[in-house]
């Protein structure tokens, strides 16, 4: 701002001058930028007045109006004169004009400033960039020398290696040298050896034949008398027939070893797989029933139903005797399918074990180890108690039966009630005896009955007989008395009747009136006893009348009465 | 019966008493039982005599004059009544027949350490022969040596051969040089070879089992392998290492108990008694804990035939142990158990062991190592027992007898007997 004093020499000239100046100076001083771009809307009165006083004074009123108007003109803006050609200024239009001057000022300024703050920020950018580019330059450089560093260490480590390499193809070789040698010095030892042993063959030849031909008389044998053979028998001859004999011999005993061995083998080959067969059917046995997950379920049905198979072909087959490869292969192969399950198996129930004892002890479906052992060993104490009182039962019932006829122990040992049951088993015996009798009784009496029967039968068939003959006679006569003949014959027969009827009524009677005796003897005891007790009579009667025809129908008869009476 | 320079002494085993004194015509190398234990031949190796003796009739005598063929080694068949004769430089085997005053020849037989081995039923007879550098196996008939079999066999240089306990197989091996091992079935064929390594030193020992199910072969790298009779493949080794360190396996450790002298007792001169509790040191038996280290010995390595590998191999005759000997560790007993394939025990001896047999009837071994002691071991325990013997009595061998309840002890010059009685039970 102190530069305008060279303005007010050259007016015209200088004006455009000076409005460059103004704009270059703000140019030059960048930092002061905003400062003044903000003052610059309220100028200091003072410099605007300093510049109007300077560009415009009052001798060059109409030419500093002509020159604005001039440039006004050119800036495209209306003239500030007014329409006629006197230099009456326009007011509006120089108002105009100026407004339009201070809107475009501030167009200006506002580019301006936008420019500069661009231009600021151009600047950091470019500061950063520069910073940037510094730190990569110091990296590359860096990792240059590292680099360089590596490839040196690469190279070292690369001639190590290349040196061990040749060390080792060093030894390689001179262990394939001494080897060589060694082979070669082998074979050296054995040609000389064997050219030794050849001279010495030579020798032993040599001396041989001198040996023999001394036919020295030394060589001989004194002995006082010969000794038997170890085994008493004869020296034998050697003929071809003992040759032959000599490898049979030799052949049966390697045959004997070797079906020694066999046998062993076999054995050891059926316990084996007795013991195969074993596992497997215990393998089996573990494994989960059908009863768990669905999932399981389908792995084992068929597969379960597969090993029945396999279990049922394979007891089939006789196990000593057939050793083929597919029988072999089946089992083993079965055992191996086995193991898997129940490795998988056991591999579950870990994982379940290992979730259990991962998860909250408040599981209420899972068990805890602890009480589940304290559960089975209750269960077994149980068990044992259980067991030792039914031994101590036995015992005592052992005694029981040992002593019957021990009164006073029973007396002492016993509870009332069993001597109670065993006073009225003795009851019953001697009733039973007794009964027996009464019936052997009857027995008798019933055949002699049997007996007269017979008898009375014979004398009445007799009668008729005699009677009928009567009758053909006296019929032939009177023709009349057919009617009585029918009369006679049912008289007759109501005769027989009522004399069987009579017989067995009299048998019934005696047998009730038997009977009644033990009804009533038994009436004391317990009531379930008459009725086997009846049954016993019954049986009884029946054996006893089984012998006779015509009495079976009344045993019946008493045994349904007696089990009326018991229902 | 034992022989002193040139009179045989026969005495009985539990009395020691003498029964017979039979006088021969030269210093007697070497003496052997018949099978029938009727007689007893004697050899002189220098004079080329054998001389057989009979116990039932004192008067009899033999006498057999190899003359100019000259005698290396002699030996009685199983039916104990043809003696075998090995001539001078092997040249041939003569079989003489005391029945039938008969001769027969082998020839070309094996110089090697066992050239000939009769299976236990005493049936069958295998010598081995080599004929123009090669080895051949030849098999007789000990009742009528007949011929049964001749074949040859893949070896380089046979060195032994031994019969299975059963009869039916023959284990026939080859030098150290080579470590190969061929087992031969009685009819000849060849049923199975075993090599384990190639070129190192092979095979220094075989022992059958008494049941012929396992093989066992002690070779020069000190470890045993165990062949089984059914595939003839390997099925375990044992190792001989320096330092035990598993803690299930025990170790006896014999150690020296100072005896106790009071010194006012000391007379002088001493006593006999005194002088020879004084000089033989009481010894017994700790358990050592593991880790065990055992002396280990490296032998020259340019010397042939070096002491090391496994030179001693016995099973115990119910077929549950087996014990060896480390020449490499010479004062170890090694006793492993079969029926579990491990070690079991070990013995650490003050000595070196000289050599070890077990009882014929029980899983009892005996030890001796050139002291005057002599060490029993049962899976029940171990004992040291001193002989009661005045002066020095170096035990170098030991034998049992075949009931098992007593066995002989001897040394350079001396013998004695030691009878183990039987537990009350």
């Amino acid at each position: 701002m102190g530069d305008w004093k060279t303005i007010t020499v050259p007016v015209l000239s200088s004006d455009s001058k000076n409005i460059f100046q103004y704009t270059s100076e703000k140019k030059i001083s960048p930092p002061n930028m905003n400062s003044q771009v903000l003052r610059l809307p309220l100028p200091s009165s003072k410099s605007m007045h300093s510049f109007f006083s300077a560009f415009c004074t009052e001798e060059n009123i109409e030419q500093s109006i002509s020159y604005l108007n001039r440039e006004l003109t050119t800036l495209g803006f209306p003239s500030i004169y007014a329409e006629s050609k006197g230099k009456e200024l326009n007011l509006i239009s120089i108002i105009n004009c100026m407004n339009e001057l201070l809107v475009l000022q501030h167009k200006n300024l506002r580019a301006q400033e936008e420019v500069e703050m661009q231009h600021l920020k151009l600047g950091s950018d470019m500061d950063h960039l520069q910073n940037c580019y510094a730190k990569l330059k110091e990296q590359l450089e860096l990792s240059k020398r590292e680099i360089v560093g590596l490839q040196e260490r690469d190279r070292q480590l690369q001639s190590k290696n290349r040196n061990l390499h040749q060390l080792l193809k060093n030894e390689k070789d001179e262990v394939q040298k001494l080897q060589n040698i060694i082979s070669s010095r082998a074979t050296q030892y054995n040609h000389d050896m064997k050219r030794k042993e050849r001279e010495y063959n030579k020798l032993k030849e040599r001396l041989h034949q001198l040996v023999m031909n001394k036919k020295d008389k030394k060589i001989a044998m004194e002995v006082l008398n010969y000794v038997g053979r170890a085994d008493g028998k004869r020296g034998a001859w050697r003929t071809d027939k003992t040759e032959a004999r000599n490898e049979e011999e030799m052949y049966k005993v390697l045959l004997s070893d070797y079906e020694q061995r066999q046998n062993q083998i076999l054995v050891e080959n059926a316990e084996l797989k007795k013991v195969l067969q074993q596992m497997k059917r215990e393998m089996i046995s573990l494994l989960p029933p059908q009863k768990q997950k669905p999932k399981e379920r389908s792995e084992d049905g068929p597969v379960l139903s597969d090993l029945e198979e396999d279990i049922g072909e394979l007891n089939k087959e006789n196990m000593w005797e057939l050793s083929c490869e597919t029988v072999r292969e089946q089992l083993t192969n079965s055992i191996r399918k086995q193991w898997r399950m129940l490795k998988n198996h056991v591999e579950k129930l870990d994982n379940q074990v290992s979730r259990v004892h991962s998860e909250a002890l408040n599981e209420k479906d899972v068990i805890s180890r602890e009480d589940h052992e304290l559960e089975t060993e209750k269960l077994e104490l149980e068990i044992q108690q259980c067991k030792e009182m039914i031994k101590t039962q036995q015992q005592l019932l052992q005694q029981q039966l040992m002593s019957p006829c021990d009164d006073d122990t029973t007396l002492l040992l016993q509870d009332c009630y069993l001597l109670e049951e065993r006073e009225r088993l003795q009851e019953e015996w001697r009733l039973f005896r007794e009964q027996k009798k009464n019936f052997e009784k009857e027995r008798r009496s019933f055949t002699e009955a049997a007996i007269r029967l017979g008898l009375e039968r014979k004398a009445f068939e007799e009668d008729r007989g005699a009677w009928l003959k009567q009758q053909f006679l006296s019929m032939s006569t009177d023709y009349k008395q057919s009617d009585n003949v029918t009369t006679p014959s049912a008289f007759l027969g109501s005769k027989y009747v009522y004399l069987l009827g009579s017989d067995q009524d009299n048998r019934l009677v005696k047998s009730t009136s038997q009977q009644r005796k033990p009804h009533c003897m038994l009436s004391g005891p317990v009531s379930a006893e008459p009725c086997q007790t009846s049954q016993y009579i019954t049986r009884n009667s029946s054996s006893a009348a089984s012998k006779k025809p015509a009495g079976d129908s009344k045993p019946n008869q008493r045994v349904e009465s007696g089990k009326e009476e018991t229902e | 019966a034992s022989c002193v320079q040139y009179r045989l002494v026969v005495r009985d085993v539990n009395t020691l008493q003498i029964l017979q004194l039979y006088t021969c015509l030269d210093q007697i190398q070497y003496i052997e039982w018949s099978s029938d234990s009727l007689f007893i031949l004697c050899a002189m190796y220098k004079r080329g005599i054998v001389q057989v003796w009979s116990l039932e009739q004192p008067d009899w005598h033999c006498k057999i004059d190899e003359g100019s063929a000259g005698l290396v080694a002699s030996c009685w068949s199983p039916d104990g009544r043809h003696i075998l004769n090995t001539t001078e430089f092997h040249l041939r085997i003569t079989v003489w027949s005391l029945c039938t005053k008969s001769v027969s020849y082998i020839k070309y037989p094996k110089a090697c350490q066992q050239g000939i081995a009769f299976t236990k039923d005493g049936r069958y007879m295998a010598v081995a022969e080599r004929r123009d550098c090669k080895d051949f196996i030849s098999i007789f008939v000990c009742s009528d040596w007949q011929l049964l079999r001749h074949f040859d066999t893949e070896t380089q240089d046979l060195f032994g051969i031994e019969w299975a306990p059963n009869g039916c197989v023959l284990a026939v091996w080859d030098t150290c040089l080579e470590y190969k091992i061929l087992l031969y079935s009685l009819d000849g064929r060849l049923l199975s070879t075993y090599r384990a390594y190639e070129w190192s030193l092979g095979i220094k020992s075989v022992a059958w089992s008494p049941s012929s199910q396992f093989l066992a072969i002690g070779s020069y790298d000190e470890k045993v392998r165990i062949l089984n009779h059914v595939t003839w493949k390997k099925i375990t080794e044992f190792e001989h290492p320096a330092t035990i360190a598993n803690t299930k396996t025990i170790v006896y450790k014999e150690v020296e108990k100072s005896p106790s002298v009071e010194t006012e007792r000391l007379s002088f001169p001493p006593t006999r008694a005194l002088a020879s509790s004084l000089f033989s040191t009481q010894s017994k038996y700790d358990i050592s804990q593991v880790p065990v280290s055992l002396q280990y010995i490296k032998p020259v390595a340019d010397r042939a035939n070096p002491k090391m590998g496994i030179g001693m191999l016995a099973f115990s005759p119910d077929n549950c142990f087996l014990a060896t000997k480390n020449d490499n560790i010479p004062n170890a007993v090694w006793i492993w158990d079969i029926q579990k394939l491990k070690l079991f025990v070990v013995l650490e001896q003050l000595c070196a062991i000289q050599s070890f047999q077990w009882d014929p009837r029980q899983p009892r071994l005996a030890v001796c190592t050139g002291n005057s002691k002599v060490y029993l071991w049962s899976p029940a325990g171990c004992v040291s027992v001193q002989a009661p013997v005045e002066g020095d009595f170096q035990i170098v061998s030991l034998s049992w007898r075949s009931s098992g309840d007593s066995m002989a002890l001897l040394s350079k010059d001396n013998f004695c007997v030691c009878y183990l009685e039987r537990e009350e039970v």
